[in-house]
Parts: C-alpha cells; structure tokens; sequence
C-alpha cells in the first residue's frame, strides 16, 4: 500500500493509482515520493507515452528529479516549491488542448492544489487521475478567520493567522483544496486538549 | 400606493445580544412542528409542499410571520460583517434571476396587502411594503438592481436559501445565502455536491438516506413543490449560529441551567422546501428556521409530550452531532413534568 488514508466521510478525498490513458497527450504533475508513482506509471506506459508527455515535478523532502528528468518526455519542469509553480501550471491549463490527460501524485497538498488551479481553468476534476503517495500532512481552513494552515500534522492545531486551537476535520473542500479547521474549545476556551501528530 | 398599508403585525425584536424574540401564541399554534411520532431517527421524510393546512406555516408557499422584519434586519447585520454569506459561482446568474421571480410571485400572490409585483415585458416594478422598498428594474439586467438578483430577492425573505444546479445525476450546491444555519458554512460548502456537503452528518448515510433523498429531489418537477422538516436545539433565539462565529456563541452551549432553560434553550424547526426552477433548472432549496421556546412547547400539551420523548430516546451520536449534549439532561427534566404518560395522537398538528 502507497497510501494509508483511512475511509472517511463522503467529502474527503481519495486517490486512486495512475494508470496510461490513451488520450493525445499527457501532462504529470507530482511531488517528493509522488516521483516513484511517475516512475510507476512511465513503466506501465507504451513507447507512444512519454514522447508526448509533461512533467512538472517538485522535488520536496524525497528528490526523484534526476530519475525522472532521465525519462526523456517532451518537457520537464522542476521548481522549488509548489506554491512557486502555480502561476505556471494555471498558464498551462489555460492553453492545454482537448483531451489531454492529467495525472497528480503526491502529498495531499500537491494533488489539491493541482486540481483547484484546474477546476479554475475549467477543467472537471472528475477526468483527472490522482495518485496519494508520502505526507498526509494537512493544508486547513480556519472557518472564522478563513486563514489557511500549511503543513499541519497535528491535531488540534493552531491557526497560524488567528490563533484559535483548531479541531481538522475530514470535511474537505475543493475549492479551497483544504480540510476544515473549527474551534475545538469554543464552548471552554479554558479546555485545552494536547496536540497529537496524527498526519504523517 | 393603490392598497392602504394595513396596520402591520410585524414585531420588532432581536436574534443576538439582548435576544428580544419572542412567539405570539398564534404563531407558537402556527409552528411547523417537526415529530409526528414519539421518537426521531433520520429519514427521507419528503412531501408536496401545496395545499397546505390552513393557520400553518405551511398555508402559503413561502410563509411570512411576525418575526420578517426583525429577520431581515439580523441578515443585514450578518451580510455587513461578512459577505461571504452570500455567494453564487458565475453560472449561477440565471437561476438567481428564476429565485427572484418565484419568490416576488408568490409573496405577492400570497400576500397582497404586503407585496406587489407588476410586468411589463422585461420592465418589473416590486413593492415590499414591510420594507420600504419600491423598485422598478429590468428582469434580466443586474445593473438595474442593488445586489445580485438571489442577494436582492432573499434580504427580502426569510430563511436560508441554497441554490442546486443539477448535473451528472447530482446536486451541486453552487449558490446560497446562508445566514440562518444550524452551524455550517456555505463559504466552505459551496460547489460541493449532495453527497459531500452532507458528509458530516452521522448516520444517515449508511442508512442510504441521502440515495434516496437525491433520487427524490432530482424529480422534482417545476409544477410540484416538496418539503422535508428537520431540526435541532438553540440556546437563546439566535438566528445566526454559524461556524464562522462558532467561538464567539459556542459558550452560550454551557449556560442552560434548570432555572433558566424554559426560557433560554429553543427547538429550532427547519422547514426545507424545494423547487425546481423553470429557465435555469436548478433546484431552489429554502431552509426556514422557526423557534419555539421550551416554555413555548408546554403551551401545546401534545408537543410537550412529544418533545419530552424524543429527547430521552434520541440516539446519542445524533444528539451529539447536533449538539445538545451540554442541556438535553435538563430539558428532559423540564419537560418531563408535562408528560402524563398518555399515548399522543397520530401526526404533528395540535390536538
């Protein structure tokens, strides 16, 4: 298993494994240990694949790159982070033809950021294959302050803008491309519960 | 104006801070009491929403009371500190424009001493007498209104309103003002579908209760109207218990003691109904919010009885997920002595 999400509720996302379409082109968008899932899929593929492939990869804490620029597709890209690549992938989207096949792998972070900078070019995120591998770590919206939390393994947690402690629920949403942050002790501010790292 | 305003009922009154709501009797006997047996599980409990009973809130379509104007201060108030309790994402204009025509109709058909409504091909000129407010715009056109036409048309109506566009076999929850909700947000919700803005909620989906629910809300037709009830509990009328203020009203959850809680904790009543709109095809899905204090509840021994046992039998995930485990040990103290032990009547009305 490359993925230890337990099943949740209805809104919480799950991934699949990234399989070769057959479609005209194909555009492949990872991180960290998301790169063996590349790996994985460019294996699987017939010789037609790569030469009509992108890659846009960020390296992270598990660096694939060297592998995976080896592969030989039509275009690589690696940056330093995935906020740093966003304004790219938004211009990619906005001038990919018809038909192409998205693949995401990766941190939770990267696939849902990926897929909302997508469903703002409108593209269904419904065609977009997915693949979970590494950090479960969270992105989280404080519902007061409506402030996002980067990176959060803990529960609860602090919202990095407002400072209240914040329970992370499962309930996700993709437009935000970030799970739920709600006051844990709203009702006694003076209840403070540990903080656990629970997404890892 | 061609009909003399006729001396309004409205009351004027409060949702927050000194909470000066309060029921007349009349509209105590009016409520759209949510049990029609003497225990409570979730259920797709859906019915046509027309020809209702007479002195209900089911009499007319969309249901105007005491409370409209006082109702429609308190959106205002929620609006100013935060727009993003109204939203509706770029394809949704035109089901805003469908809102806006069958709510100006209906009230206007309902209530015509309060309402007018006047067409001259695209021309439109709208009366809300209750408000003040005297308009003349072009249907079609938001230029010629103050706000969008779903946030124009629901500052002037009460309750919820989430806007479904319908595709893929789903509902998409794609547009709303929500202002009145029992703690969820529609600036996170928006553009989820049935499935997942529901996912929160315990239960009911292993039950296949939201299955059943979308099959029966994706045939709805434009000329049959349907309506479920559903509930929870408030402490103090507080129309806007929202997540986004969790932190500022969930320590009132605390303050219900035995000496207070007649007067301080609220069944809060849900009338959802839903309506298939004819240009866009979306689904308007209104949630109106009624409160009837405990003490209102013991003024209809029936419902007295009623409210006491559902609150003891209540499965407790459910009574969590909805909150009310800090008073539900009170409130069943309360109203147990207002229960005779008698078996109740079928159905929800009053005896």
């Amino acid at each position: 298993m490359s993925s230890a999400i337990e099943p949740s509720i209805k809104s919480r996302p799950v991934y699949g494994t990234l399989k070769p379409a057959t479609a005209p082109a194909h555009l492949i968008i990872a991180d960290a240990d998301g790169g063996k899932a590349v790996l994985d899929l460019a294996t699987a593929a017939p010789t037609s694949f790569l030469p009509n492939a992108e890659i846009c990869y960020i390296p992270g804490k598990a660096d694939h790159s060297v592998t995976l620029e080896a592969l030989g597709a039509a275009r690589f890209y690696t940056g330093p982070s995935i906020a740093a690549m966003l304004p790219r992938l938004k211009r990619t989207f906005e001038r990919m033809h018809m038909g192409t096949q998205i693949y995401l792998a990766g941190s939770e972070s990267l696939i849902g950021l990926a897929m909302k900078t997508a469903m703002e070019a409108n593209i269904d995120f419904e065609a977009i294959q997915t693949e979970h591998r590494g950090s479960l770590a969270r992105r989280v919206q404080c519902v007061h302050c409506k402030g996002i939390t980067e990176g959060v393994t803990t529960q609860p947690v602090t919202c990095a803008h407002c400072g209240l402690l914040l329970l992370v629920r499962d309930h996700y949403s993709r437009r935000y491309a970030a799970f739920q942050g709600v006051n844990i002790n709203a009702e006694d501010p003076s209840d403070i519960p540990p903080k656990e790292e629970v997404f890892t | 104006m061609a009909t003399p305003a006729r001396e309004l009922p409205f009351r004027d009154e409060t949702f927050r801070d000194d909470f000066t709501f309060k029921n007349s009797p009349q509209t105590v006997l009016r409520a759209p009491f949510p049990f029609d047996k003497d225990s409570y599980m979730y259920a797709v409990n859906m019915e046509l929403h027309k020809d209702g009973r007479a002195g209900t809130a089911f009499e007319e379509p969309i249901d105007v009371d005491e409370h409209y104007v006082s109702e429609m201060r308190d959106r205002a108030l929620v609006l100013d500190e935060d727009p993003l309790r109204c939203q509706s994402l770029p394809h949704m204009t035109l089901a805003g424009w469908d809102t806006l025509e069958l709510l100006m109709s209906c009230k206007a058909a309902s209530y015509p001493e309060w309402f007018s409504l006047e067409r001259d091909g695209d021309r439109w000129h709208w009366i809300n007498r209750p408000l003040g407010i005297d308009d003349t715009f072009t249907f079609g056109d938001e230029t010629t209104l103050p706000y969008g036409p779903l946030e124009y048309i629901t500052r002037q109506a009460q309750g919820d309103f989430c806007v479904l566009d319908e595709r893929a076999g789903n509902l998409w929850m794609d547009a709303g003002i929500v202002t009145t909700q029992a703690d969820w947000s529609l600036d996170f919700d928006i553009g989820m579908n049935f499935f997942e803005w529901h996912a929160p909620v315990p239960l009911a989906h292993e039950r296949g209760v939201f299955t059943r629910a979308l099959k029966y809300l994706l045939s709805v037709q434009q000329a049959n109207p349907a309506r479920r009830l559903n509930w929870t509990m408030t402490v103090n009328p507080r129309l806007d218990t929202s997540p986004e203020n969790y932190h500022k009203w969930g320590p009132e959850n605390t303050h219900i003691t035995p000496e207070n809680v007649a007067d301080k904790l609220f069944l809060r009543i849900e009338l959802q109904s839903f309506w298939r709109l004819p240009r866009s095809n979306a689904l308007l899905f209104p949630i109106r919010c009624y409160f009837l204090s405990m003490r209102d509840l013991t003024t209809v021994p029936k419902w007295a009885t009623r409210m006491h046992r559902v609150l003891k039998t209540l499965p407790p995930e459910i009574a969590s997920y909805k909150g009310l485990d800090h008073y539900r040990e009170i409130a069943i103290d309360y109203l147990a002595a207002f229960d005779d032990g008698q078996e109740t009547t079928a159905g929800p009305f009053p005896d």
